[in-house]
């Protein structure tokens, strides 16, 4: 049975696009929100699940062998089984109603891999157990314990770089005893960053300037740009003293000064490569000078970024390239 | 819900498989009494085994080896019990089945599978043993297969104390369930006939008083305590001593066995004369699956549903499935067949001579004496009184179990003495026959009721005296008086190891609620569902009025559940009155493209619509100011101004510049 249905999915895949096009306000498309995102009974809905219906089955032919046999204990056990399940519904909705999305936030992911997105709901004041959010093809369970915050980590595969948007996701539970499912829609107005896909086998840094897309930087020590007056706590290495000579006061260094020459990541310098192709060249350049905590400059058309070094000029980079139009 | 499947398909982890486990083990518990011993314990064995197994590795059994199970376990219960059909049969196979299904489960599916499936094998139990306790045991027992449902929901088995949770959660759920399964177990309506079988008419074991007696045959009656049935006089009991309720009359003795003999409808009805101290009262009969209404000593007449036999004992013309009452009338001073028919004589004189021949001897020697009716019988109660005990647990007879029981062991109870007795009335020429029914009980003085057990059963001999009829006479009572004064518990107290009075005066208040219970539940059909129901005022009730009732009482059940569910969670957010009215202002401009946006204050929504609209509107920026002053205004709005400004909101024209 489970085959018929699998070979059935993308026609009910279909329908359902069709019919969320064609009667939107039937099918409670929900059209992407701000957050927080408080689930409430307007948004929430029950069916059966197939284990409901069989168990309702069963219940009936309880039912049935109780009343032919005039048999009122077991009537009553029936009737409480029954109820249990009655109740079951009420249970299970208390569970979603007023589960509040806070945030959501994703780790780093390049194109290509999977990027775990991570929907942070704050603390509340029930305990809500056996949740499932679901992102076609993606589903995490999660808990949300009272007083404190829980979240659920999506593992989405991000194709491309750029804005990433997770979509529509399904927050859904079968607590507390399967035979309900009760689900929510949250469409967060949100997106995370996908970036380039890294060329595997980079080539090694463009230290040399006579490699492709790379140029050593003769240091701008005397430049005036870079130097500003002396401040207190600034450390003594950063006194340019040569200028300070000249100028009879103290100034120091904008910029740390760095270890003689900036790598110079250059888009434009990498000859005969397609555009997606230099950006994921640089990326894995970007990648590799970061790990070695090299300073480098990185040059795209129309901008540029450097000389610098550490986590922020890395995400600069990073998020520019990925930014980048496509060609 | 294909979004369930993958969770669905997963493997349940240890704990999960040992809640799934226990609740197989909860449901099989209550049949263990019942089913044979080549599968009871084995099924326990095998379910232990399982949960011990599984704990090292997930596996499942092979189905080369379930499949011959399956095939063996249909085989053992068809050659059990003779076929698969009914309940006991249907139960065995259903407990079977149930701990089979556990080898092969290794899915989170098929233990949902398992779950509902113990469920259905716990109710089965109710089929067999409807007694209070049971019932409250079972229904507290659906706790278990449902925590095991609770703990197979994703991430409850990582909970912190995932069992905790999972049982509080079931317990709840079952507890909260009451008044929903209150409401389905009073409105359902109630079958007027079976749709299939005939409900206790199968090949379950009878209990109760049998239509045969031979000497040791009662013993498991009469260690019985469970009641038999309940007496309710109109007007106060008799007198112990005439506590005596007749089931059947045994006439034929083949030299081991009393059986009943021919019992057909020619037999003449025995007149009953001169019928004095007339008692009317009901009994209600616990089942026995048997036809038998034991009636207080000698019932007049037969109830509906019921045939007075010749020797009057009445018979119910179906077996006795269900607790049944009865109402009676019967007389404890009459004067019974004062004329025997020869038929009838010759019956009641005949023994078969190649046994027991010293009582033969005995009795002849007796007659020789010249001794006349009333002496032989007094002398017969004196031989007894004299050197005869009374013992539940006397010892075992030969070939000729009366000469044995008279002149050797000296032992036994009431079949033994009545045996002996009738025997040798006959042996000296004195038409004689065996009563068997049940002899007093007790009176719970809370339910104005006597509670005979199945330990009260009783058997005792009637002589036929030239111009008395019928004379009951109760050799046991020559033995151990205190049997038929006090009962059989008074009787029986020397072999009484655990039977402290204490003990024995709780059970009895106890059986206060067991009558309750078996009234207000068991009893509970058709019949008394609509006087329930005409009290308040509910008249002429069909099926129809009665789903429909039922469909009410869930209504109303959902109303309050639904209540419950939404409680302590607010709706979308509505503002009051005042920025409802606001609100509509603001929608209504929006659709003729006045841009709004949720961070937009009063006089920045003003400005876009001043330049929407190109021009200043009077009218709109006094509502405006309105807002404001009422929205922000030091003083507290009063509902008199909020209700004016949704009335000028609703009149204010959208003027045509923002068309």
């Amino acid at each position: 049975m489970a085959r018929a249905i699998a070979r059935f999915a993308p026609l009910r895949a279909r329908l359902v696009a069709l019919a969320e096009r064609k009667l939107p306000a039937l099918t409670r498309l929900r059209r992407p929100e701000p957050l927080p995102i408080t689930l409430d009974r307007r948004r929430i809905y029950v069916v059966p699940t197939g284990y409901g219906v069989v168990f309702a089955l069963l219940t009936a032919v309880m039912l049935t062998g109780a009343l032919n046999y005039g048999n009122n204990p077991a009537l009553l056990l029936t009737c409480l089984l029954g109820g249990a399940c009655f109740v079951s519904v009420f249970v299970g909705f208390r569970g979603l109603s007023g589960l509040r999305l806070g945030q959501v936030r994703a780790g780093e992911a390049h194109a290509g891999s999977d990027v775990a997105v991570e929907l942070v709901f704050p603390p509340g004041r029930r305990d809500r157990l056996a949740l499932r959010a679901v992102a076609e093809p993606a589903e995490t369970a999660f808990a949300a314990e009272r007083g404190r915050e829980a979240v659920a980590v999506l593992s989405l595969p991000a194709r491309v770089r750029g804005w990433l948007r997770p979509g529509r996701v399904r927050i859904v539970t079968t607590f507390p005893l399967g035979m309900f499912v009760i689900w929510s829609w949250v469409h967060p107005d949100v997106a995370v960053l996908i970036y380039p896909r890294p060329e595997s086998d980079a080539p090694p840094l463009p230290h040399g300037g006579e490699r492709d897309g790379a140029q050593r930087v003769g240091e701008a020590e005397d430049d005036p740009a870079g130097l500003r007056d002396y401040r207190d706590h600034d450390p003594p290495r950063r006194i340019a003293w040569r200028a300070s000579v000249r100028h009879e006061r103290l100034l120091a260094r904008e910029h740390e000064r760095q270890s003689g020459l900036a790598l110079v990541l250059d888009y434009d310098a990498l000859h005969g490569l397609g555009h997606e192709d230099r950006i994921s060249r640089l990326t894995a350049w970007v990648l590799q000078a970061s790990a070695g905590r090299e300073a480098f400059v990185l040059v795209l058309p129309g901008q540029s970024f450097g000389p610098a070094i550490g986590a922020g000029h890395r995400a600069d980079c990073l998020r520019a390239l990925a930014l980048l139009p496509t060609a | 819900m294909s979004a369930s499947m993958p969770s669905a398909q997963g493997r349940p982890d240890t704990r999960q498989f040992d809640l799934l486990c226990l609740s197989v083990a909860v449901a099989l518990a209550p049949h263990l009494e019942r089913l044979p011993l080549w599968l009871g314990p084995p099924l326990i064995v095998l379910v232990a085994l399982r949960a011990w197994l599984r704990r090292r590795a997930a596996f499942a059994v092979s189905s080369w080896l379930r499949v011959p199970l399956a095939g063996l376990l249909l085989l053992l219960v068809i050659v059990e019990y003779g076929n698969v059909f009914g309940r006991a049969p249907g139960a065995a196979l259903a407990c079977g089945l149930l701990a089979l299904k556990l080898l092969e489960t290794e899915s989170i599916r098929d233990a949902r599978v398992v779950v509902g499936f113990s469920a259905f094998v716990l109710m089965s139990a109710l089929l067999f043993n409807q007694a209070l306790t049971t019932t409250i045991l079972l229904c507290a027992a659906l706790t278990v297969p449902l925590a095991a449902l609770v703990v197979l929901q994703p991430t409850v088995a990582r909970h912190r104390r995932p069992l905790t949770t999972a049982f509080r959660v079931g317990g709840t759920l079952v507890l909260a369930g009451l008044p929903a399964a209150l409401a389905a177990f009073v409105l359902i309506p109630r079958l007027s006939a079976p749709l299939w079988g005939s409900p206790g008419w199968d090949e379950q074991a009878r209990i109760g008083l049998n239509d045969s007696m031979q000497p040791g045959s009662m013993t498991d009656l009469l260690v019985d305590d469970t009641p038999a049935m309940r007496v309710y006089f109109d007007g106060g009991p008799p007198a112990p001593a005439q506590q005596y309720f007749r089931a059947i009359v045994l006439w034929d003795f083949d030299g081991a066995t009393w059986t009943r003999g021919d019992t057909r409808a020619y037999l003449r009805p025995e007149p009953v004369e001169d019928a004095r101290l007339i008692h009317d009262y009901r009994v209600v009969i616990e089942p026995t699956r048997r036809h038998w209404v034991p009636a207080l000593d000698v019932p007049l007449e037969a109830p509906d549903q019921t045939r007075l036999g010749s020797d009057h004992t009445i018979a119910s013309f179906a077996p006795i499935a269900q607790p049944r009452e009865f109402a009676l009338r019967s007389a404890t001073r009459y004067r019974l067949a004062t004329e025997l028919t020869s038929a009838e004589r010759t019956r009641a004189l005949a023994y078969p001579a190649a046994f027991n021949p010293r009582t033969i001897a005995l009795a002849e020697q007796w007659r020789r004496e010249g001794l006349d009716e009333t002496a032989i019988v007094r002398t017969a109660l004196a031989l007894f009184n004299a050197g005869f005990t009374y013992t539940l647990t006397p010892p075992l007879l030969g070939r000729h179990s009366i000469d044995e029981f008279l002149f050797e062991t000296r032992a036994g109870y009431c079949e033994h003495f009545s045996s002996a007795f009738v025997f040798l009335m006959r042996a000296s020429g004195i038409p004689a026959r065996v009563v068997t029914g049940y002899q007093g009980g007790w009176w719970n003085p809370i339910g104005d009721y006597l509670l005979v057990r199945h330990s009260d059963a009783h058997a005792w001999a009637e002589v036929w005296q030239t111009g008395r009829g019928w004379v009951r006479v109760d050799p046991t009572a020559a033995v151990s008086p205190q049997r038929v004064e006090q009962g059989a518990s008074a009787a029986n107290r020397g072999g009484d190891w655990f039977g402290s009075g204490f003990l024995r005066d709780l059970r009895n208040q106890f059986d206060s609620v067991n009558r309750l219970w078996t009234t207000a539940v068991i009893q509970f059909n058709a019949l008394r569902q609509s006087q329930l129901l005409g009290r308040f005022g509910i008249r002429d009730l069909t099926s129809e009025h009665l789903l429909a009732l039922l469909t009410g009482a869930i209504v109303v059940l959902l109303i309050v559940a639904t209540v419950w569910a939404v409680r302590g969670t607010r709706g979308p957010r509505r503002g009051d009155r005042l920025d409802a009215a606001w609100e509509r202002l603001r929608r209504r401009l929006a659709r003729r493209g006045v841009p709004v946006s949720p961070q937009q204050g009063p006089l920045d929504f003003a400005a876009a619509f001043q330049q929407r609209s190109g021009q200043a509107d009077a009218a709109f920026d006094a509502l405006v100011a309105r807002y404001i002053a009422l929205r922000y205004g030091a003083a507290e709005p009063t509902a008199e101004q909020v209700r004016a400004f949704g009335r000028d909101v609703r009149k204010f024209r959208v003027p045509s510049t923002v068309q």
